[in-house]
């Protein structure tokens, strides 16, 4: 191994009494792809933002290019070489893609007038380094979410960067996006540029680093080859815990479908979409970002009324256009964006459980029957072992796990039949994932529907009794999740 | 896990909120203030039903402003409702008095109450649509509503103020019920605890205030936003329509351009109260203390005959900005500074 | 030229222009008036000061802020100026009262500047309060009255005109203003640190993401707080010349100009949410506001009915392009959720 680019010593860092990080070393070669791992809240972030000179360590150091450093600002970790892309990508949607690529270079060069043609240029020459295909003039508002991140790429190669942080870089992306992505990486690579990779995606962290280091409470638990690393490891080291890998399987579905769908269609969307779901089932639909499967869930849901086909639920043709008739028929969705769709997290814990059956609560002319709120709340509390000292607080002051239990309380209270869940876990840490997919294999088993729309192939493999794979809007397969393998997933999406 | 039973109080400090405590602070101070110096012309009865009478027609107002910014919105609207139902019910008022001076069927005046605040639930309800349906920014729709309405109140009195109105009116709106309270205070005192009860023991409160935390979350959760937000302008519609009702017979006229300040006074009564001009938070206890904190304050500098009255816009302004710093510094945070990282 | 086509088609400004254009060929058409000489002229002389007004309030909405205080601002400094300026005798020239309004509008602006920038308060309800602060000291601390004088350099300076324009049929003319010359000078000025400052870039990005903004290098609160300064200025320019322009200082006319202003900003495709909007689509709306408030006279409407039409364009205009952005995030984003409406 050749000499680090970047070492971090024995880093210390508490905030207000809480002890963030607890003496972790890491280092990163040049030219190597590291992959930093670790559940929220295990002090990855404050790791970064300690090499990146956003915080400053109490206790250790850091030495780049074999040099100790001492306080260093943001502005002197850019003129290392350091970069950061956030998860945001810190773009703006409301200028051009010509003036997000050149403004920081030119700010850092404390610039006060703006020349255009200078601009452009810097901005050509940074979309031609990794060869990324772009309308200089558009704004990028109107890109992708892929398209959002080359541009923070680019973006950050303008400053020589030796080191590229990327936080999470995957989550917004589709499985082709991603594939890209990894070519830019290993095109930095080739050109010796390292990358720290933070993700929890263990499929990311195997196919794209060589290296990897685990954080877990602010320690460092492990740090090794990538290629030693295997999934049942890298759970235990990323929770501590051992989690038994079961394949779910309905067990007597009902005879009559709780839910049916029959040649349903939105025009731009999806169409000809027909499938039953019977209590018991967990089933998954799958498919690429732009297959529809997004717009069937809010189809499902009435938000988007579906212009062809009918839905019947139970056996009865059901008209389905606003949230309200879901709810009503028994149906739920667990929308994709949880934090921004999903909770009102200023609000109390209490509201937030009770919000979608609050007109069960009340008694007439809609006076809330205050009795009854506080034994319904008491009992999701109880049920859902949400860890709150008081469900009076505010929604904010959960965890990120019971963050997400409280979204999945909040429909179960409905006494719903049929809950539709959008990407479940998408970006719920490995603990987490586990619970969730627990409470939705009992939730089946008690005889619920389930469906559960999702990317992410071994969590659909291992939780759904069926799949139904998406492509550009039309169902193209239907198999018995017990035979479906990725490859096979993977080989009819695309 | 302490899980304790649901139902139980939050803490002390939750429930009357900092805020409310400063602004009774700040009230507590003044009053004793005006003790020290100027007890036997403030502390009088006939003082304090002057005050009562007179707050009533922004109070009024400030109340539909504060369900709206709950909502995430706002109503730059009240005046402009309140003035062309003051002038609408001016000119009913003078159609139903009987010619040869004799007095207005009994009927009159619950009948100009009733069909003045059913046309401020009508405009209430245009500004909802144009909210909700059109997605137009609150703060354009209502402004747009308010020059709209200003210019048809201009147009129907062609710009003159509606006077000789039948006694009975004012002198039925500015009695004193037993000799003692004012009932414009009544009308408010009315008005303030249905909106009280609105927000803290109807789900329709409950849903005001998350859809004004995260509208998005609201539809997903199943709630009819366009219907709540239409009923939350169609309230405060009728409580603009009740405050004009009241200006009407405080002035006992009507005209298009009355109570102009009361657009500006309306949103810093209702900031000043503690509710976030972001939406889903506030209190009517906070909005109903600084609606009175600020007729008092009023009333309490024209006691001082050598201090201009106009000195009462400064001291609310600075009140107001004193009130946003204090926030802004026990709250200790700094908003710009940390990114917001979505985990 | 066909793609330059389609990008005229897609900006707002397009729109805007067409609007005033078939305005302008109405009232042509019905009175034969508008495209005369002396009336275009007239239009140019009321641009002025709502121009000036406008430019710093686009400012301000790009940078994702709102700006109520100017009206109260621009009072103020010029009442004070005038006011100091007669009390010394001052018979100089124009240029004094230009630099003392000014620099006490930069004081001003600071005083905006502080809590909006620095501190990072809601700059709606800081300006509401500053309005009223502003508003207080003039009336309360200065006293203000009418000042029916003004120093003679000043009165010079509003009866100088550039050229007359005379109205070939009726023989009636209107002069050019020198004050003219000023909102062009500004309108330069904004135009070059808008377009080609990263000062004027910074604000743009700032309204776009704060956050981003302070991460690429921006210092955000400085960028805001010399915005603020800025607009201060501005506006106190625009107040000093409207005094100079109606040969005496009425100090309380100019109040409730904040909401056609915003409103004309609004119009002409400035984004209330911030971070985009043209200088040309601001004067755009604010000419088509201008139009409407001035020339609807030529074609035999009663100014009576000025706040009707001002209202409806207003919603009207906002409402379509509230409608236009529905549509486009239908378009571009499937599977989220149009955006909400939040204020």
């Amino acid at each position: 191994m050749a000499d680090s680019l970047l070492r971090a010593v024995d880093i210390q860092k508490s905030f207000a009494g809480v002890h963030a990080l607890k003496g972790v070393s890491l280092d990163i070669a040049p030219g190597e792809i590291h992959c930093l791992a670790g559940e929220n809240g295990s002090g990855k972030s404050t790791l970064i933002k300690i090499i990146s000179g956003v915080y400053q360590p109490d206790g250790g150091y850091i030495e780049f290019d074999g040099n100790k450093l001492g306080k260093i600002t943001p502005i002197d970790a850019i003129l290392l070489g350091v970069q950061v892309i956030y998860q945001d990508f810190s773009v703006f949607p409301n200028l051009t893609v010509m003036e997000n690529l050149a403004l920081n270079s030119e700010l850092s060069d404390k610039r006060k007038i703006v020349n255009w043609q200078r601009m452009r240029q810097i901005a050509e020459e940074a979309v031609a380094t990794i060869n990324f295909q772009v309308d200089l003039d558009a704004l990028v508002g109107t890109l992708t979410v892929a398209q959002k991140q080359m541009v923070a790429i680019c973006r950050a190669l303008i400053f020589n960067a030796r080191l590229i942080i990327m936080d999470e870089p995957t989550t917004a992306l589709t499985r082709k996006e991603v594939q890209a992505l990894f070519k830019v990486i290993l095109q930095l690579k080739a050109q010796g540029i390292s990358i720290l990779f933070v993700s929890h995606k263990l499929n990311e962290v195997f196919e794209i680093s060589e290296r990897f280091s685990i954080l877990r409470n602010g320690e460092l638990v492990v740090t090794g080859f990538t290629r030693d690393l295997d999934s049942a490891k890298f759970s235990y080291y990323m929770t501590g815990r051992e989690f038994s890998d079961e394949q779910f399987s309905a067990k007597n579905p009902g005879d009559t479908p709780l839910l049916e769908v029959r040649n349903l269609g939105l025009s731009g969307a999806f169409e000809g979409i027909s499938f039953k779901l019977h209590g018991g089932e967990i089933l998954g639909i799958t498919g690429l970002l732009d297959s529809g499967r997004s717009e069937l869930a809010l189809a499902l849901f009435g938000i988007r009324e579906a212009d062809s086909g009918e839905i019947l639920v139970k056996g009865k043709r059901a008209r389905i256009n606003n949230p309200q008739a879901a709810i009503k028929r028994g149906i739920g969705l667990v929308p994709e964006d949880r934090l921004s769709e999903g909770l009102f997290l200023p609000q109390s814990i209490a509201d937030n459980l009770i919000i979608a059956e609050i007109d069960r609560l009340a008694s007439r002319f809609k006076v809330f029957d205050k009795k009854k709120r506080a034994r319904e709340v008491e009992r999701l509390v109880k049920e859902f072992a949400i860890a709150t000292p008081n469900p009076a607080n505010a929604c904010q002051t959960l965890s990120g796990g019971n963050q997400q239990r409280v979204v999945l309380a909040k429909w179960l209270a409905c006494n719903l039949d049929v809950l539709v869940l959008n990407g479940p876990t998408v970006g719920v840490d490995i603990g987490s994932k586990h619970d969730i997919h627990g409470i939705l294999q009992n939730l089946a088993r008690d005889g619920m529907g389930i469906i559960i729309i999702s990317d992410d192939l071994p969590e659909v493999i291992r939780n759904c009794s069926r799949v139904i794979v998406l492509k550009s809007g039309r169902i193209v397969e239907e198999m018995d999740a017990a035979e479906a393998t990725e490859q096979a997933i993977l080989s009819r999406m695309m | 896990m302490t899980t304790k039973p649901a139902g139980n109080k939050p803490a002390f400090t939750n429930r009357v909120d900092q805020h409310v405590l400063r602004l009774l602070l700040v009230m507590a101070v003044w009053m004793v203030f005006m003790a020290l110096t100027r007890a036997s012309r403030f502390y009088t009865l006939i003082n304090f039903q002057t005050m009562a009478s007179q707050f009533p027609e922004f109070g009024l107002m400030s109340l539909g402003v504060m369900l709206c910014m709950i909502t995430g919105g706002i109503d730059l609207s009240p005046v402009g409702v309140a003035n062309l139902v003051a002038i609408m019910m001016a000119l009913l008022l003078k159609q139903l008095a009987p010619a040869d001076g004799g007095g207005l069927p009994v009927y009159a005046i619950p009948l100009v109450f009733v069909l003045g605040a059913a046309i401020g639930a009508c405009l209430g309800i245009i500004n909802g649509l144009l909210v909700s349906k059109v997605r137009i920014p609150p703060i354009l729709a209502t402004l747009g509503m308010s020059e709209l309405l200003t210019g048809v109140a201009i147009v129907i009195t062609n710009g003159a103020a509606v006077s000789g109105l039948p006694v009975e009116y004012a002198m039925t709106v500015n009695n004193k019920i037993g000799g003692l309270v004012p009932m414009q205070l009544v009308i408010f005192a009315i008005m303030a605890i249905i909106v009280w009860f609105l927000l803290n023991r109807t789900t329709f409160g409950t849903k005001i205030y998350l859809l004004g935390t995260n509208p998005t979350a609201a539809r997903f959760s199943g709630l009819k936003n366009h219907r709540l937000i239409i009923s939350t302008y169609m309230i405060s519609g009728i409580t603009a329509a009740l405050g004009g009702l009241v200006m009407l017979a405080n002035y006992n006229s009507a005209r298009a351009n009355y109570g102009g300040v009361y657009v500006l006074q309306c949103i810093l009564v209702v900031v000043l109260g503690g509710v976030s001009p972001t939406g889903g938070k506030g209190r009517i206890s906070g909005v109903v203390l600084a609606i009175v904190l600020l007729r008092m304050l009023e009333t309490g500098i024209n006691r001082f005959p050598q201090i201009s009255s106009y000195y009462i816009s400064l001291i609310w302004g600075g009140v107001l900005l004193l009130v946003m710093v204090l926030d802004y510094f026990s709250a200790g945070k700094r908003p710009i500074r940390r990114p917001r990282k979505i985990p | 030229m066909h793609k330059g086509f389609r990008k005229l088609t897609k900006r707002n400004e397009t729109y805007v222009s067409l609007v005033v254009l078939a305005l302008c060929l109405l009232i042509e058409v019905r009175s034969g008036q508008f495209f005369t000489a002396n009336n275009l002229v007239d239009i140019a002389s009321a641009m002025v000061v709502p121009g000036l007004f406008a430019v710093g309030t686009f400012m301000v909405i790009v940078s994702g802020g709102i700006d109520v205080s100017f009206p109260a601002l621009a009072s103020l400094t010029s009442y004070a100026t005038t006011k100091m300026l007669l009390d010394a005798g001052y018979t100089g020239g124009i240029w004094l009262p230009i630099l003392i309004s000014m620099a006490m509008g930069a004081l001003l602006g600071a005083f905006n500047g502080v809590f909006i920038g620095l501190l990072g308060l809601p700059a709606m309800i800081v300006t509401l309060g500053s309005s009223s602060v502003f508003k207080g000291v003039m009336q309360g601390a200065l006293g203000s009255v009418q000042l029916a004088v003004i120093p003679p350099g000043m009165r010079a300076f509003g009866t100088s005109s550039l050229f007359t324009a005379t109205n070939p049929v009726s023989g009636l003319t209107s002069r050019m203003p020198v004050g003219f010359l000023a909102l062009i000078a500004v309108l330069l000025l904004s135009f070059f640190i808008m377009r080609y400052t990263f000062f004027g870039r910074g604000i743009y990005a700032i309204g776009g993401n704060e956050a981003s903004a302070h991460r690429a290098g921006f210092n955000t609160k400085r960028t805001k707080f010399l915005l603020y300064v800025f607009v201060g200025m501005v506006a106190s320019l625009a107040g000093l010349i409207r005094t100079c322009m109606m040969q005496q200082n009425h100090p309380t006319n100019m109040l409730g100009m904040e909401m056609n202003i915003i409103a004309g900003v609004v119009l002409g495709g400035t984004a209330i949410s911030g971070g985009a909007g043209s200088l040309t689509g601001c004067m755009l709306g604010t000419l088509l506001i201008v139009i409407v408030e001035n020339s609807m006279i030529l074609i035999g409407i009663p100014t009576i009915w000025k706040s009707v039409f001002v209202g409806a364009l207003i919603i009207i205009g906002t409402g379509v392009s509230a409608y236009q952005v529905v549509r486009a995030n239908r378009v571009r984003s499937t599977g989220r959720l149009e955006g909400e409406v939040k204020a």
